[in-house]
């Protein structure tokens, strides 16, 4: 791959005073589908430790993709990269260029969802939502909440919420933006696992109906089965599994398949985990018996 | 059986409220026998009810009204001087690096001159007319009021500020919308602060020489052996003192009204 730093085609480069398009400009048609992404040889690294080398990624439109892999290997500095938070130093990002929508000259929406759901405390949920948006924006910003299932709540104060609801206001102030390209960064991390369980049908039933590119990252592996169509996981600095899921949805997350799935990806990050080098399929086994324990009883 | 209870749970109640009284009505009541019955001096004490006769006459005449409002203009004078520079610098090198480079040094050194310290000086400035209570007030303020909003404007969470400037706040509205409101409660700390500061610093620029006022009127009454007025004049810093906290406090309850500890 050639060193030349060329990020971010269709986006200008300055990260922190990014400016997104201003939403009251540019009324975003319901229909804009999601954007595609391609992503090569993409390199980061933090003073001495190089994070990302040359990774390279290519996501269809408005397809669903998890991100998985072990702790500190660079997922969120990835989605960070792709949401323009962060300047990458070196490979080449586009966003959208293969979107086949010449009609909209605007800038691709992006929208990224952390993994603590961020909302201003002394906002109101409503005024949460419409953040950056202007007065005229309110009902668009009372669909979302509705969209997410908080229409009653508009009026109270985040610290009055439970940690998932936070993050659905979170999801619904990303939504407001009518987002193409949706990254999440373990937004369900902190949740509990009835609450994920709700959560993964409700970013589902959205992806679905809004028709985003959808961005995932995630530890439960069980999660990344259950929501994507791929699975990807990142191991030093690249990408080492690429696994297409060829479920059909709704997934049922008892099946055979599903389980076969789960097991093939759990397997290859547990080996990244360095789990006994000399018999690391039984101890991946091992620990499946435990997950698919733990699927019985969740379904 | 539940009827039974209930008077007993309520009688409970009025006496858990009661209880906190109890011992100031004692003292009061000891207080009076004492000062009646000729074992306390009126030049030490006057007893409680020559108090309230002496704060009723200086009601009636005016007096108490007159002094009240000078007292209460230099606070709150020396309080808008001082607490409003201190806001304002700690604004600007809060919010801006080459100006807290240049000023936070030389306002954390300064900050550690007890503001009582300067009083020689700001007789020798001053002499001892207006300028120099006001000035004693407004250094004494300042130091809470920047020291806090400077904090405050620091410890904003770097996290919502990375989030809302990507969904395009920047400039002024991201100072409205998330860096002042996540200062707030720092900045109300330092104004309670130096509400409490402002009322001691008063007292004593009052006391050591004032021709109006509360400290004008409490000195004139020693040199009488007034003993009754020198009384009124302590309650009443006292109680324009709670007058402030509780306004004080009734600020932060609205301003903060998102606040998890004031839900
Ligand atoms: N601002 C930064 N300064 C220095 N190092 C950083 C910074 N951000 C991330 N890193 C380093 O980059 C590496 C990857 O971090 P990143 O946050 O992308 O990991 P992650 O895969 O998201 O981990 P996790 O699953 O725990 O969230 C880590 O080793 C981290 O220490
Ligand atoms: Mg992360």
């Amino acid at each position: 791959m050639s060193a030349a730093v060329r990020t971010q085609l269709l986006r200008d480069s300055a990260p922190a005073g990014r400016e997104q398009p201003v939403v009251g400009a540019s009324v975003p048609t319901p229909d804009r589908n999601g954007l595609a992404v391609s992503i090569r040889g993409l390199e980061k690294h933090y003073g001495e430790r190089q994070v990302l080398r040359g990774l390279s990624l290519d996501i269809a439109r408005g397809s669903f993709v998890a991100i998985v892999g072990r702790s500190g290997c660079g997922k969120s500095t990835l989605l960070r990269i792709v949401a323009g938070l962060e300047q990458a130093d070196g490979g080449r990002l586009e966003i959208g260029a293969a979107s086949a929508c010449p009609a909209c000259e605007d800038r691709p929406e992006v929208r990224l969802m952390f993994q603590d759901a961020r909302l201003l405390p002394w906002k109101s949920v409503i005024d949460n939502v419409r953040l950056g948006l202007p007065r005229s924006a309110l009902p668009a910003a009372r669909d979302a909440l509705r969209d997410v299932g908080l229409e009653d709540r508009e009026k109270d104060w985040p610290a009055a919420l439970s940690g998932g609801q936070r993050q659905r206001v979170a999801l619904a102030r990303a939504l407001v933006h009518r987002p193409q390209l949706l990254l999440l960064d373990e937004p369900l991390g902190a949740l509990d696992a009835l609450t994920r369980i709700e959560m993964h049908a409700l970013i589902e039933r959205l992806w679905r109906e809004h028709g985003f590119t959808a961005l995932l990252v995630t530890h439960d592996v069980q999660e990344a089965v259950a929501l994507a169509d791929r699975v990807v996981v990142i191991e030093e600095g690249a990408i080492g599994l690429d696994q297409a899921l060829g479920l059909a949805r709704p997934r049922a997350r008892g099946s055979q398949e599903f389980a076969a799935l789960e097991n093939r990806v759990l397997t290859r990050v547990l080996q990244q985990h360095g789990v006994d080098p000399g018999a690391p399929a039984t101890a991946a086994e091992q620990v499946d018996a435990l997950r698919l324990e733990g699927v019985r009883w969740v379904i | 059986m539940s009827a039974s209870r209930l008077p007993y749970q309520s009688w409970r109640r009025l006496g858990a409220n009661a209880l906190p009284w109890l011992l100031p009505l004692l003292i009061l009541g000891a207080w009076e026998y004492a000062a009646r019955s000729g074992l306390l001096s009126t030049r030490v004490l006057p007893e409680p009810w020559a108090v309230v006769k002496a704060a009723w006459h200086l009601v009636q005449t005016g007096e108490m009204w007159a002094n009240l409002k000078v007292s209460a203009g230099r606070a709150f004078a020396g309080l808008a001087i001082g607490g409003g520079l201190g806001l304002l610098l700690g604004l600007l090198t809060g919010l801006f690096v080459p100006a807290q480079v240049a000023l936070d040094t030389t306002l954390q050194m300064l900050r550690n001159i007890p503001p009582l310290a300067m009083i020689p000086l700001v007789i020798l400035w001053f002499g001892i007319d207006e300028g120099a209570k006001l000035f004693l007030v407004a250094l004494g303020v300042f130091f809470p009021l920047y020291l806090n909003t400077f904090h405050g404007i620091r410890t904003v969470d770097r996290n919502l500020i990375e989030m809302a400037r990507s969904y395009g706040l920047s400039g002024w509205r991201l100072y409205r919308d998330v860096i002042l409101p996540g200062a707030l409660p720092s900045i109300l700390v330092g104004l309670r602060f130096s509400l409490g500061l402002m009322w001691v610093l008063l007292i004593v620029a009052e006391t050591i020489s004032s021709s109006s006022g509360i400290g004008y009127m409490t000195m004139n009454a020693r040199e009488f052996l007034q003993t009754d007025v020198v009384l009124v004049g302590i309650l009443l810093y006292a109680l324009l003192g709670k007058i402030a906290d509780v306004a004080a406090k009734g600020l932060e309850r609205v301003c903060l009204r998102w606040h998890p500890s004031y839900q």
